[in-house]
């Protein structure tokens, strides 16, 4: 009834080219940034901070990365968490060499670094497809394991292997609170998120979108696959390597080589699938479910427990998260492979002719 | 009668020979299309004409024989090339970005003229916006030109076969080509459809002046609308010539009908 675009007219390409076109979903987003940048700091606890919303802010960006790869140029990753990892020490080892940097500097120039990386790693995908550039990627993910758990010198010769970071500071302004940090990456992770927004809907994101739908007839147009599957490599890890940095930094503050294991990466992948492939939108949904679920269950399971007479432990609890996690998983791709973000758009188009069939 | 402007020789295929194992697609063909001219390749199943026009825009690369466009000799051709210097193309089998609108799908096909660097698309700032604005210009002149008005924003898997072949044409067009090479256009259109894409086929070439080269298995269209006409059987060309000589060649008349007619 009141999700209607009657009466906005789009006279010119602009209007017709921006993110959100129908007026009531740019209130929505705007209140929703809005709530989150100056209503959140003073409503969340410390433990909301900590354990909910800077992970899921965190994991949100790198799944936005593994999306723009996956979702939009169809490439698939099975290493994502390695290229986290890259981004997360380089971003140790430039503020460790480098003390002076600006810690945005540093998130950038650990992005490039796990970029770099992400185009070496990317070149299987010229020659091959699907499942064996999987593999690939997974082999990238056990070489850059083996690399941080073996090579000394990323680690500082720290001797138990793991690493732990100085407080962020930035323009002589610490951040020392949660509240603080949590604001700091919600700016990150909105900026980065509008700029991949951009790209997929510019020439660059399209001509991902093309070798993910149709490679032949995306090269007989003269886009190069090269270029175009290098890039959405490049730019993928970019996303994974500045939100490994954050996760890093602002999450762990410390580290051991096994924080970017191949469980994350699938956690990643896992996110996307049921969040929505090919959808920015779907990359955040998809990254709170995850973050929430066990969460949630370890709260929720004893009470039910309870209730039906059985006692839940902790143990149970985290084994029911992994069946839930596989009966969704298995879910979406048979029934929507298009992810929550789907259901949701389908549910807003239906919502516009709400209360009419049609 | 339409007015004909026919210039000189733009492509010119040289005893183009392709196989793949032991399979011989095409044997030794020549031909040369001209300028401005609607030049059509006809043939039984299987006859080679796909792989001719796979070897003209550079997906196959032939064995043997060179292929002259614009005056530039080459020993075959490779797909940004022959994107890059004016040769386009349709697909026999839709062969549509499915996860993409109508106007992504013709947007994209303009992705050769569009320049600006990844980080000015993802700041969509200056020259990206300004680029992008006046793409998107040249391609709504397109979904104009081809009356597909209505459907910019659906996703082309949901339009139905005859609309998406037109989608196919549009992003083809959006890149201004000097040479359009159609693959069966018109396959599996009813009559008014078939008549639409005439149609479209017709102004492109009349309004754009541009260049087309096409397969297509209905001999009616076939014979109306193309100036010259190439005929292959088995990977060997038979016959070449206006419709009215093609039509009374004993040699087609056979390929066609088969012995004894």
């Amino acid at each position: 009834m009141f999700y209607r675009e009657n009466g906005q007219f789009k006279a010119s390409y602009v209007e017709d080219q921006q993110i959100l076109g129908i007026r009531q979903d740019r209130w929505f987003i705007f209140g929703l940034i809005a709530f989150a940048l100056f209503a959140v700091p003073y409503l969340a606890s410390d433990y909301m901070f900590r354990a909910v919303l800077i992970p899921f802010l965190i994991v949100s960006l790198a799944a936005i990365g593994l999306n723009l790869l996956v979702g939009y140029c169809g490439q698939i990753s099975l290493g994502h968490a390695a290229f986290m990892g890259i981004g997360a020490y380089a971003a140790y080892n430039l503020v460790v060499r480098f003390p002076q940097l600006n810690f945005i500097l540093v998130l950038v120039l650990a992005g490039l670094i796990a970029a770099l990386v992400g185009i070496l790693f990317g070149l299987p995908s010229l020659q091959i497809k699907g499942l064996y550039l999987g593999v690939a990627t997974l082999a990238a993910q056990f070489f850059i394991d083996w690399v941080f758990a073996r090579v000394k010198w990323f680690t500082n010769y720290s001797p138990s292997g793991s690493v732990s970071t100085a407080p962020i500071e930035m323009f002589g302004f610490k951040f020392d609170t949660p509240t603080e940090r949590y604001l700091l990456v919600l700016v990150v992770v909105i900026v980065f998120a509008l700029m991949a927004k951009n790209l997929v809907r510019g020439h660059i994101g399209r001509s991902w979108m093309a070798m993910r739908d149709m490679d032949v007839a995306a090269e007989v147009i003269g886009i190069r696959p090269m270029y175009a599957k290098l890039s959405a490599f490049a730019v993928s890890a970019f996303y994974a390597g500045v939100a490994g940095a954050m996760w890093g930094f602002v999450h762990l503050g410390s580290w051991e080589p096994a924080a970017f294991s191949v469980n994350f990466s699938l956690n990643l992948l896992f996110m996307i699938i049921i969040g929505g492939m090919g959808s920015i939108l779907g990359s955040f949904i998809g990254a709170a479910f995850i973050v929430l679920l066990p969460i949630t269950l370890n709260q929720i399971l004893p009470v039910l427990g309870g209730l039906v007479g059985m006692n839940f432990g902790t143990a149970l609890a985290s084994h029911m998260e992994f069946m839930i996690f596989g009966a969704l998983i298995i879910f979406f791709l048979i029934v929507e492979p298009l992810g929550i973000a789907r259901l949701w758009a389908i549910g807003k188009e239906k919502l516009r002719l709400w209360p009419f069939p049609h | 009668m339409r007015q004909r402007n026919i210039g000189d020789v733009i492509l010119d295929v040289r005893n183009i020979s392709l196989a793949f194992g032991g399979v011989k697609a095409l044997q030794s063909i020549s031909f040369d299309v001209r300028e401005h001219e609607v030049r059509a390749i006809i043939g039984p199943n299987g006859a080679g004409k796909s792989s001719m026009l796979n070897c003209i825009n550079g997906v196959y690369h032939p064995q043997e024989g060179e292929i002259v466009y614009k005056g530039e000799v080459r020993r075959d051709m490779d797909t940004h090339h022959a994107a890059e210097s004016g040769i386009a193309r349709t697909f026999q089998n839709l062969a549509l970005f499915k996860g993409m609108s109508v106007l992504d799908n013709i947007m994209t096909g303009r992705n050769l003229k569009m320049k600006t660097g990844i980080l000015a698309q993802a700041l969509h700032f200056g020259p990206a916006r300004a680029e992008e604005l006046r793409e998107r210009e040249f391609c709504e002149h397109v979904i104009d030109f081809l009356e597909i008005q209505p459907y910019r924003k659906t996703p082309v898997g949901r339009l139905p076969y005859g609309l998406q072949k037109r989608v196919d044409l549009g992003r083809a067009l959006a890149a201004q080509p000097q040479v359009l090479l159609l693959d069966e256009p018109m396959a599996g259109m009813n009559v008014e459809e078939k008549q639409d894409m005439c149609r479209f086929v017709l102004d492109i070439n009349d309004e754009f002046g541009t260049t087309i080269v096409l397969i297509e298995h209905d001999m009616g269209v076939v014979m109306d609308i193309s100036d010259r006409v190439v005929v292959l059987d088995y990977g060997k060309k038979i016959g070449d010539g206006t419709p009215d000589e093609v039509r009374n060649d004993p040699e087609v008349i056979r390929a066609y009908l088969g012995a004894g007619h």
